[in-house]
């Protein structure tokens, strides 16, 4: 009867969910490596992960905000502000290297307070707040370059050229290699691992997570929900600012405008996260793991010849995917409750 | 013999791998009140659920009028003439239409006449409520305007216009006064006059005995036994609920109440409380007793951090307390257990591991890192301890029945060690078995010294456990009575104001003191 089409039904939304993105992962590396030779070599998974890692980066700030039930979509146009910020630090005003690395940090810092504020303060909701200051960082950045890239030397508009470049060392963060990976991708795979052991072995993480589950409950069992959801927001400015930092050293010199395009893959990174072995909620290994997945995806289809504008179709499919699976069996689990 | 209006046979249900029904029974005649009694988790709200349509059985087959129905979903039930007053109206009210449209509702999400007469409705409307002597509503205004208890009558009219063979009663007075509660007793017993089949829901035993023909006990997903009220006593159906004798005497206080604990004077938030002062000693239980909307909440709240004070101070242990926030007031070593256990007292979500260490990380932790051994046992010992029923300390505590959840809302506070627990409304929704030991929880914490704020809107439950009682009316604590003082008439004229002239309707009055109360 029905009874038996219902399980079927149920447990196959259970198993989509639990290894849904991990089964589309495998298939995904099969279907390419029986397509192109190229495809399945350490150097093209070399590649893939250093290509990652920026986005990486950019999710797990996500991560920390839909943690704490927020959103940020300000990151991406931070991102953008601390990738010509750390630029220009080096080319226009030649600055050694640990200012280059502090100021845009701290950038990231003050974008995740005013968050903080305008939410927690101002009682704006999550999304249109930082909406919001994803406008104003925006135009911060291109009011900050007036609509320049930064490189070596450039012209400047007040005549003359810039005193400096961008230096090997700094360089190197996004260019070098250590032990047989790029560097960004050491960056990338330290920053999930610290991430991974803050959010699901410590007691921050735990308080975050409570936090974002239910934050009366946290508040009467002792949490300062507002200083919670203030250092997530922080922690998401700086992952954002790092980004920045990393794409700089990466291209060799600061674009304008270079978070705009990631910050949607960022976030489909962490819905597709959601779903990685049911954990049903964001984190960290599972935002690497999306992040993983969009980009192999990506390289694949690069391979294929796919045309460069298609791409985004297909990560809105993914995170489309992501949703449907996600959502789809939160209704099942709490229509039983 | 009459043949049985409705007749659930050998009804199985299962979720996933817990059975909530299995071989369940149950039978209803027409114009009979038919209660359905059983602790929580016994299966009342599944077997209802099926009944309703919202689930579908596993097994088993549902006749009425001795044929074999299947209900594949609400709409399936109303269409029989099986209706649902749930406990909570709101979910089923649109708040935003008149009372006359919500009366009417399923008639236009039914029928294709896209124009509605309004005054051909309302003319509808005033008459079903006629009917049940509701005649005081006016038909016109918003749902949204009316108390709880008119909500109700709006479902109940919604149910009548449609010629319901079945209403269900699902808690129905859980949230209403005594006087609207009576009110209730007499619409049922004329829906019964009319020769609707009504099921009654409740958790009140001496309602139950009030007003219904028949009892069905269920235990366990089954049916234990169905009693004809007439020949029933409590005590028979209380033991067939827990399946095993309840000893019935909570024991008077043996130990001594030592020094004041908790010294609230002239506490007022602005809003609803206005210059409240109390004591409690060291091992005494003080019951705060008043009726919904009397304030006991915002009290306990305020007194816990969750809102500000406009005035008054607060000493524990003789010393001054700041309480700005809750954790302020956790560090002075108060522990509240709140009224909305699902909204603010648990992460529903997550495992009763976490969240029984919550309040207290840091003796679950080595250094930063989380000790999960150390959440285990823990959460094992509070499962022990306050007797949890649990498959396991990793389930989430949606699983958990109402009064297993309410354990560990209590339990999560034991580690802290603290010195005063608030205790808001422990009992709402909560089964006999599981009062029980939340009863011998307080008085357990009372013994080895610690204060107790019991707060509560039961009165015969709260002259039980409390040593001394405050009565609260309208923000303010009216009148204290010792525990050789307190009735419930006392307390009842108390919390009504002492306008309020007490009728003859105080039957529930009589419960025996120190009775473990339902």
């Amino acid at each position: 009867m029905g009874k038996n089409k219902n399980s079927v039904k149920e447990n196959a939304i259970q198993f989509l969910f639990k290894y849904g993105a991990i089964a589309l992962l495998i298939f995904i590396i099969f279907y390419f490596s029986t397509i192109s030779d190229a495809f399945f070599t350490y150097g093209n998974f070399s590649d893939i992960l250093r290509s990652i890692s920026i986005v990486t980066l950019l999710a797990l700030g996500v991560t920390f905000t839909l943690v704490v039930d927020g959103f940020d979509l300000s990151v991406g146009s931070t991102m953008s502000l601390s990738t010509v910020v750390s630029a220009s630090l080096m080319v226009w005003y030649d600055m050694p290297l640990w200012l280059v690395l502090i100021l845009p940090l701290l950038i990231g810092v003050f974008v995740g307070a005013v968050n903080s504020f305008l939410i927690v303060v101002i009682g704006i909701p999550d999304l249109l707040a930082t909406l919001s200051m994803m406008y104003i960082v925006a135009g911060l950045h291109r009011t900050y370059t007036e609509g320049y890239s930064i490189y070596n030397n450039m012209p400047l508009t007040s005549g003359g050229t810039a005193p400096g470049q961008l230096s090997e060392a700094f360089l190197w963060i996004g260019q070098g290699q250590m032990l047989g990976l790029p560097v960004p991708v050491w960056i990338m795979l330290v920053m999930v691992l610290a991430s991974y052991v803050v959010l699901n072995h410590t007691r921050w993480g735990r308080v975050l997570y409570m936090t974002g589950g239910n934050a009366e409950a946290a508040t009467l069992s002792g949490v300062s929900v507002k200083k919670v959801k203030f250092t997530a927001y922080v922690i998401s400015g700086i992952f954002a600012s790092m980004a920045g930092i990393l794409f700089t050293a990466r291209v060799g010199s600061g674009q304008i405008d270079a978070g705009a395009p990631l910050m949607m893959e960022a976030v489909a990174a962490v819905f597709v996260g959601y779903s990685v072995l049911g954990a049903g909620k964001p984190n960290a290994l599972g935002t690497f793991f999306g992040a993983a997945v969009i980009g192999i995806l990506l390289n694949g289809l690069t391979i294929l010849n796919l045309p460069y504008y298609a791409f985004d179709i297909i990560k809105g499919g993914v995170l489309v995917a992501a949703l449907a699976v996600t959502y789809v069996y939160a209704k099942k689990k709490f229509s039983k409750a | 013999m009459v043949e049985p209006l409705l007749s659930m046979t050998a009804i199985g249900k299962k979720f996933g791998t817990v059975t909530a029904l299995q071989g369940a029974e149950f039978q209803l005649k027409k114009g009979e009140v038919h209660a359905i009694l059983g602790v929580n988790g016994a299966g009342k709200s599944t077997l209802i659920k099926i009944l309703s349509g919202v689930y579908q059985q596993d097994e088993g087959s549902i006749y009425l009028d001795g044929a074999a129905i299947r209900l594949d979903s609400p709409k399936a039930a109303k269409q029989q003439g099986i209706y649902c007053v749930y406990q909570e109206v709101d979910t089923a009210i649109v708040s935003e239409l008149t009372v006359a449209e919500n009366i009417l509702l399923d008639t236009f999400a039914e029928k294709g006449n896209l124009f509605v007469s309004r005054q051909r409705i309302n003319e509808q409307a005033r008459s079903v409520l006629h009917e049940l002597q509701a005649d005081n509503i006016n038909v016109q205004q918003k749902a949204a305007r009316l108390t709880l208890a008119e909500k109700q009558m709006v479902l109940i009219a919604r149910a009548l216009v449609h010629s319901a063979k079945i209403i269900i009663f699902d808690e129905p007075t859980a949230p209403l006064s005594i006087h609207e509660s009576e009110k209730l007793y007499t619409v049922i017993a004329k829906l019964k006059a009319q020769g609707v089949g009504c099921v009654f829901i409740s958790h009140r035993l001496p309602e139950v005995f009030e007003i219904s023909d028949r009892i069905t006990v269920m235990r366990e997903g089954t049916l234990v036994q169905t009693y004809d009220t007439a020949q029933a006593d409590q005590d028979g159906v209380i033991e067939a609920m827990l399946g095993a004798a309840l000893s019935h005497e909570l024991e008077p206080r043996a130990h001594d109440i030592g020094a004041a604990l908790l010294e609230v004077s002239n506490l007022s938030d602005g809003q609803k409380l206005k210059d409240l002062s109390l004591t409690v000693a060291a091992g005494e239980v003080v019951g705060i007793v008043g009726l919904v909307g009397a304030g006991k909440t915002e009290l306990a709240k305020a007194l816990f951090g969750g809102t500000p004070l406009t005035s008054g101070t607060i000493k524990l242990d003789g010393k001054n307390a700041k309480i700005k926030h809750p954790a302020d007031a956790i560090k002075a070593g108060m522990a509240l257990i709140p009224e909305e256990r699902r909204k603010e007292g648990l992460f529903v979500q997550e495992s009763l591991e976490a969240n029984a260490s919550f309040p207290n990380l840091k003796q679950f932790s080595k250094r930063l890192l989380m000790d999960r051994k150390a959440e285990k046992r823990y959460a094992n010992e509070i499962i022990e301890r306050l007797r949890i029923k649990t498959g396991s300390t990793e389930t989430p505590l949606v699983h958990l029945s109402g009064g297993n959840q309410q354990k560990v809302a209590i339990g999560k506070w034991i580690s802290l060690n603290s010195a005063l627990y608030l205790f808001d409304e422990p009992t709402k929704g909560v089964d006999i078995g599981a009062k029980v030991d939340i009863f011998k929880l307080i008085r357990q914490l009372a013994e080895s010294g610690k204060g107790c704020l019991y707060f509560s809107s039961e009165i015969h439950e709260a002259i039980g456990i409390s040593d001394r009682i405050l009565v609260m009316y309208n923000g303010q604590i009216v009148k204290e009575l010792s525990r050789q003082e307190a009735t419930q008439e006392r307390i009842l004229l108390y919390a009504s104001g002492g306008k309020e002239e007490l009728g003859e309707k105080q039957e529930f009055g009589e419960r025996k003191r120190d009775s473990v109360s339902i």
